[in-house]
């Protein structure tokens, strides 16, 4: 791989592994099966330049900040680097989010370009908030029909210039990417991404699970994915490996590219994690008993002799047929995004399968600890990786305190926000707000969070007040969201819910039709943000001079209450 | 030319199949999440289903945020 501690950014370690491994093959892209594309580091290279000349041509520079909205596919890494070869900042945006949530970010991030995809762009520019981006000049789509109207965009595929544009360097400190890790309803945490942040960060993970040229990572979580970005993006390229781009996650085609392309590494949320599992244990349990025996007795020698690290040719050798549907050539699966059970990490290495599984979030840079599989432990998110000091602040008697953590790979601070900046990093440590302990071999276990939020199995973090501007105008005297985990923690990170507490007017009843309206409300909700339960509290919430709700108070108060009985369905 | 109410009541009876739930059992304004109690990658099976039934391409951002039947029938019949 590159030795990035020569390098001062992210566009400059790009650009330096193109000239590198011209030859090798960079990138795949497939849609439901059929291959679109397939580049060569060289070839890469003479589709993305031009558009950093285009850049260029319209006045982009050090400072300027563009937005990506795509789905997983290789335009996003090609818009990418040429943002990165410009100097600029990347605004990397989830698909996902509603249009609305969209043009707020844009707005927020002071975004001057767009690069999105022509059929997200059709929603965006039907939506009204639109007109609150003013600064966002140009818009580029890309695989807009022929006859299409564009509402304004330019087709990405014609923004081309020539000759080569200069390369504009970056400093370390300098930052590469504006990463939204939550906050469209609340205040928007745009977390300020240094190019040492990711420079780092690559150094550490590539240092426990290296990359190398012939490598094939299989990317199916979008690159505006924290994880996605540094491992299946920013570390095979600096390593000269292969991404594999598939445009859908409809779990027949994941399936399917593993054989395929015979892949190496990928990264998944816990939820695709587990719907592979489930894949698979209804193929064993539709084998006759005497095999299913047999594979149970296989999958038992296999477990006692990969105890104390992984043999894949051993595990490749006793279950052929299990690693076959994978290709063959799979190292490990990385698992993040959210906690993961452990009887599911354990599901796949006693088939020989390892599972990287870790924890880590946006602000500290993605990872901060990762299993090193010597030995594989389910029970924990493993240790720290290179360069990360972690310590746990106020333990109580049985160890467990706030996750903190100090490195070069935590963010520089949060866009506009230098209070809440203030509060997360304290005298260079990051509070995670994750409660957790070391045991005596140096795993973290994590026990839940202090935060009021919860992260679901796709790996999307929802703070609770995010999603309160969905019940405003709700008919009661008050209403507030927690998780309920805030509220009674249960020293777990599976099935977070959120929780829905309203107040009622005096003399108001709770009617079939304020059920009905509460449910309307929440079904607006994209799936997973909504609320899971409510909760009816008879007294007035604590409040504050300026009448705003006083929400640890009441957690507080709540929490002295029975969970089981106080949480009604929606 | 399908009605939207054929494509509708189409959709309810592949996804009736698809998840055994009792026939009939499924409407249009309910919310396939909680009524069928699946994830977004069991509604993303859903629609690949629903793709080959109807021959057509549905991308995936397309029906993002859709959770009803109703919605979701109106996507399916645009592209008809």
């Amino acid at each position: 791989m590159l030795d990035l501690r020569n390098y001062n950014s992210v566009g400059e370690a790009l650009r330096d592994a193109l000239e590198t491994w011209p030859d090798k093959l960079c990138l795949i892209e497939s849609d439901r099966g059929e291959e679109k594309l397939r580049l060569s580091y060289q070839e890469f290279k003479k589709v993305a330049l031009p558009l950093a000349k285009a850049f260029e041509d319209l006045g982009i520079g050090p400072g300027d900040r563009l937005s990506i909205i795509m789905t997983n596919q290789s335009k996003w890494l090609i818009s990418a680097y040429a943002i990165f070869f410009c100097g600029a900042t990347l605004v990397p945006l989830d698909f996902k989010l509603k249009p609305e949530e969209h043009w707020q970010l844009l707005k927020h991030s002071n975004a001057r370009i767009l690069i999105t995809e022509y059929g997200i762009w059709r929603q965006l520019a039907a939506s009204p908030g639109r007109a609150n981006a003013t600064n966002l000049k140009v818009v580029l789509a890309t695989e807009a029909p022929a006859n299409a109207d564009l509402g304004g965009a330019l087709r990405w595929e014609e923004a081309r210039g020539a000759p080569a544009p200069a390369f504009v360097p970056r400093s370390k400190q300098d930052v590469a990417c504006i990463v939204y890790s939550s906050g469209t309803g609340g205040t928007p945490k745009g977390c300020l991404m240094t190019h040492e942040n990711y420079l780092e960060q690559c150094m550490s993970l590539t240092a426990v699970y290296p990359f190398w040229p012939g490598v094939k990572y299989l990317s199916i979580l979008p690159t505006n994915h924290a994880i996605d970005f540094m491992v299946g993006f920013f570390g095979p390229f600096t390593c000269g490996a292969a991404v594999v781009h598939l445009r859908t996650l409809r779990p027949e085609y994941v399936r399917e590219a593993f054989p395929k392309y015979e892949i190496t590494y990928v990264s998944l949320v816990p939820l695709v994690l587990k719907n592979l599992q489930k894949g698979l244990q209804a193929r064993f349990d539709a084998l006759p008993p005497a095999k299913r025996r047999v594979l149970e007795a296989v999958r038992n020698i296999n477990r006692a002799l990969t105890r104390d690290h992984p043999r894949l040719w051993l595990s490749r050798s006793l279950l052929g047929q299990v690693h076959s549907a994978f290709g063959g050539k799979l190292e490990a699966i990385i698992v993040g995004g959210a906690f993961t059970e452990p009887q599911t990490l354990q599901f796949f290495y006693d088939l020989g399968i390892p599972v990287a599984n870790g924890y880590g979030l946006t602000e500290a840079g993605t990872a901060v600890t990762v299993n090193d599989l010597k030995p594989f432990r389910a029970d924990t998110v493993g240790k720290p990786l290179p360069g990360m000091e972690v310590e746990i602040r106020n333990p109580d008697v049985e160890g467990i305190g706030e996750v903190t953590v100090r490195s070069k790979t935590v963010m520089a601070g949060y866009l506009n926000e230098p209070e809440l900046t203030a509060e997360t990093i304290v005298d260079g440590w990051l509070r995670t707000g994750d409660m957790g302990r070391f045991d005596s071999q140096g795993h973290l276990q994590l026990f839940g969070r202090k935060k009021n939020m919860i992260v679901t199995e796709e790996g999307k973090n929802v703070y609770a007040e995010d999603v309160e501007q969905v019940f405003e105008g709700l008919r009661a005297k008050e209403f507030c969201v927690f998780a309920a985990n805030y509220v009674w923690p249960l020293r777990s990170m599976v099935n977070e819910k959120l929780i829905l507490v309203i107040h009622l007017e005096p003399g108001q009843a709770f009617t079939d039709e304020l059920k009905a309206e509460i449910a309307a409300r929440n079904s607006r909700l994209i799936n997973y943000k909504r609320v899971h339960g409510l909760v009816l509290y008879h007294e007035d919430f604590p409040l504050t001079a300026s009448l705003k709700i006083k929400r640890n108070e009441l957690a507080q108060r709540l929490g002295a209450l029975e969970r089981e009985h106080s949480i009604l369905p929606i | 030319m399908r009605t939207i109410e054929q494509t509708t009541q189409e959709i309810l009876q592949l996804a009736t199949q698809q998840f055994k739930v009792p026939a009939g059992s499924l409407a249009p304004e309910d919310d396939f999440y909680k009524k069928l109690g699946i994830d977004s990658l069991q509604a993303l099976e859903m629609l690949s289903r629903l793709e080959n039934h109807f021959k057509i391409e549905l991308p995936d951002y397309e029906v993002q945020g859709v959770n009803d039947f109703k919605t979701l029938a109106e996507r399916i019949q645009a592209r008809l």
